[in-house]
């Protein structure tokens, strides 16, 4: 055995590994230095971007920094009781060097998203603490309004001491943490996010599936057609992706709405009363169609990649071997297309779930998905943080569904072309 | 036996309308034989396997398949095997699968299947591959299993359609072998089709010899050989040495062929009359070096090019004006004289030197 393991020389006496790796050296930092531009381009633009974005969904230094006094009193607080005067007179301080910056308007806001009706008191508090004496915070604050002298309230300014929250994550369930720090489901009335969610995946569902079963028809004769007629199908299927997506959807708008195309045919061959027309935009149906039209080439490519490399001899000697037609397809067209189907179904799943401007634009209130609700967030609310916890909970999902099929049906059995 | 097992009637086929693809075949295979479609690509051999098969249909006549007329059964239904030019292995099943398809659409026991299973695989040698997937196989076992998938449900006829074209040579030797006891070991029906004329010649009964949709010869391998009734087979089947001439003289079973500057005598197989243009052709074997004097055919020739084959060697000769003659002499101890430029005596029977259509 020791003869077999003894290193290898070569003929300068250099041991052989050293001398393979100097060779391979040169070629290995080639292939580096092509690789590192794209390497810098997904690190900047990529990998930063999801790293910043996770940092925003959790930082919550924001009040941390505002109230650092504060907070350092209450350590020594147990949040059962209203706390000390040492508390106030830290507060106080605090405040005070925020109304010097002008910066007690983010504290107000911030401190709301908490809990409602900090708003008003904060700007009472700033009004009368002008005219306050020193000492006797605790009194004094109280006067302002009776909200201060509510345990309540002081309970939910220390929630916001820690740095890192994961409350825009719950927030995203539709959960907070409660006074006594339970995690708990907002009231029914009031959970919007829930019903996005289950939403968003029940469209990107159907529409997977509206998706494959007419892209796989479509696919297959795109596979077999000889090849003059197959490269004009082939366009007909590629066109939608020359054109912008905000043309096709608007395309479907017109189709669409109650006085379009779809609507005066179906009054033309008399299907349904002119005062009747059915609604098919601005709801989910206006979603699905639409979503599935758009994705639909994402499912044909990969499917038609796939059967392309299908013999026909296969069905064939399904065939001569007694098979009926059904039975050759069953058992051996189809199982041959599987990974196929499983590129495609994850492609257009994965595409439908985080599906943004068009549902934003057919969708109306019952057809929106949880990307609509992120760029709510990201736009007209400016809360980032919980745009960005959205974002990776979708992200999140994502990804699991990824594992899922990783260990359902194997990603080398994945094929995209 | 069935003397038509599958009888090809006045069938013609045509993918365009244009062009017949097949004209007019006519067609009889005997229960038990192993005939050849032999021809050049373009032939319409592989056409009238598939109209067999059932993938295509006939655009005129009809096929009968043990008595039966067989153009209006759909492919599963008539029970026939078939082997693939690429051998059409399910690639998602096991060995073991692969065979067990025809077997469990015709809803045969597992136990009875299971048995015919170990039956074919041990007819091609690949007992303890059942559970092996194709891709794992080389392209030699593929093609057994291909062959064993067909016969696994005993039909009455496989059809093979170039199962050895994409295996080496030395490969195809030996399956070409094996699957001849096979066929004598089942006494199954076997239309087989190809390109290759040696393949044609070592396995079959009788071989069709295909060119532009028709049979031109149907016969023996052996009698194909000797005896090619037309030019085309006779240039299409082994080496073949021609004198394009014209029929001067015809008697007696002989006649004598009036070339560009000399006369030769031939065995009249399609010439008729005096005057008439004529391919003389000769096997390259027929012809010896200083032959005795009975052969009726003497010439003198040059050597023009000498190439050593191992068993024997390639001797080009410029003979009567043919630049091509190749004659094949074989490496024995009696050496004779062949050098590059001698002038050497060729002779031949006019008996194996026949007069056939001229090209």
């Amino acid at each position: 055995m020791s003869s077999e393991t003894k290193q290898i020389l070569t003929t300068d006496g250099i041991p052989l590994e050293v001398s393979l790796k100097k060779a391979e050296r040169r070629n290995k930092i080639k292939a580096f230095l092509l690789v590192a531009p794209l390497l810098l381009f997904i690190i900047i633009t990529y990998v930063l971007p999801i790293g910043d974005m996770l940092m925003r969904s959790v930082d919550d230094k924001m009040v941390t920094q505002m109230l650092p006094k504060t907070f350092k009193a209450m350590e020594k607080w147990d949040g059962k009781e209203l706390p000390e005067e040492e508390v106030f007179a830290a507060f106080h301080s605090d405040f005070i060097k925020l109304v010097e910056e002008k910066r007690e308007g983010k504290l107000s806001t911030q401190l709301n998203y908490t809990k409602n009706g900090f708003k008003s008191i904060i700007k009472k508090l700033r009004r009368k603490s002008k005219s306050f004496e020193d000492g006797n915070y605790k009194e004094q604050i109280m006067a302002v309004h009776k909200r201060w002298a509510n345990v309540e309230y002081w309970q939910a300014i220390k929630r916001r001491a820690p740095a890192y929250t994961g409350q825009k994550y719950l927030k995203g369930m539709d959960m907070f943490k409660n006074e006594s720090g339970e995690i708990v489901s907002v009231p029914e009335d009031r959970r919007i996010h829930r019903v996005l969610w289950l939403r968003t995946l029940e469209i990107a569902f159907f529409v997977t599936v509206f998706c494959f079963l007419m892209a796989y028809p479509i696919a297959h004769l795109l596979a077999t057609l000889p090849m003059k007629y197959s490269n004009l199908l082939m366009i007909c299927v590629l066109l939608p992706f020359w054109t912008s997506l905000l043309v096709r959807t608007a395309s479907w708008m017109i189709l669409l709405q109650q006085q379009g195309l779809v609507n005066d045919f179906f009054v033309g061959i008399g299907l349904v009363a002119d005062d009747n027309r059915p609604e098919m935009m601005f709801n989910k149906t206006g979603s699905y169609v639409a979503m599935t039209q758009i994705l639909l080439p994402f499912m044909v490519l990969p499917l038609y990649s796939v059967m392309k490399t299908i013999s026909p001899s296969l069905m064939r000697a399904g065939k001569s071997l007694g098979g009926t037609p059904f039975v050759a397809f069953w058992k051996v067209y189809f199982p041959l297309t599987i990974p196929g189907i499983g590129a495609g179904c994850l492609l257009v799943f994965i595409l439908a779930i985080g599906y943004y401007i068009t549902p934003a634009l057919v969708g109306g209130a019952s057809g929106t998905l949880i990307s609509n609700q992120i760029a709510f967030h990201m736009k007209s609310t400016l809360d980032w943080s919980f745009a960005s916890a959205m974002g990776l909970m979708l992200l999140t999902g994502v990804l699991a569904i990824y594992w899922v099929y990783n260990k359902l049906v194997g990603i080398d059995n994945i094929k995209l072309g | 036996m069935n003397k038509e097992f599958v009888k090809f009637d006045k069938v013609d086929k045509s993918y365009d309308g244009k062009v017949l693809v097949v004209k007019d075949l006519q067609l009889d295979i005997e229960e038990g034989e192993f005939v050849t479609m032999l021809g050049p690509s373009g032939s319409g051999k592989t056409t009238c396997l598939m109209m067999l098969a059932g993938f295509e249909t006939p655009t005129h006549g009809e096929i009968y398949l043990d008595g039966k007329a067989i153009s209006s059964i759909p492919p599963h239904k008539r029970g026939i095997g078939m082997v693939f030019q690429n051998y059409a292995l399910f690639p998602h099943m096991t060995v073991y699968e692969n065979l067990a398809f025809p077997l469990r659409v015709r809803k045969i026991p597992k136990d009875e299947a299971d048995k015919k299973i170990d039956k074919a695989l041990s007819m091609v040698s690949l007992q303890g591959f059942a559970q092996r997937m194709p891709g794992q196989l080389s392209g030699g076992q593929q093609q057994r299993v291909a062959v064993a998938r067909s016969l696994v449900f005993d039909p009455q006829l496989v059809l093979m359609d170039e199962p050895l074209g994409a295996l080496d040579k030395n490969l195809r030797e030996s399956m070409q072998y094996e699957i001849k006891h096979i066929h004598e070991s089942i006494g199954v029906t076997v239309v087989y089709v190809t390109h290759d004329q040696s393949e044609a010649l070592t396995m079959s009964n009788r071989i069709a010899v295909f060119n532009d949709g028709k049979v031109q010869q149907l016969s023996s391998p052996d009698e194909l050989y000797e005896k090619p009734v037309n030019s085309f087979v006779a240039e299409f089947i082994g080496e073949n040495n021609t004198f394009a001439g014209e029929v001067s003289d015809i008697s007696g079973g002989k006649c004598k062929v009036k070339l560009a500057n000399a006369e030769i005598m031939a065995n009249p197989i399609s010439v008729k009359g005096k005057g008439e243009k004529t391919t003389v052709s000769l096997r390259p074997e027929r012809a010896l070096i200083n032959p005795s004097d009975q052969m009726d055919n003497i010439h003198k020739g040059k050597i023009e090019e000498v190439i050593y084959h191992g068993d024997h060697t390639r001797v080009r000769i410029n003979l009567l004006g043919n630049s091509d003659f190749i004659l094949k002499v074989p490496n024995s101890s009696s050496n004779l004289d062949i050098k590059l430029g001698n002038e050497i005596k060729i002779g031949w029977n006019s008996q194996d030197a026949r007069a056939l259509d001229p090209k």
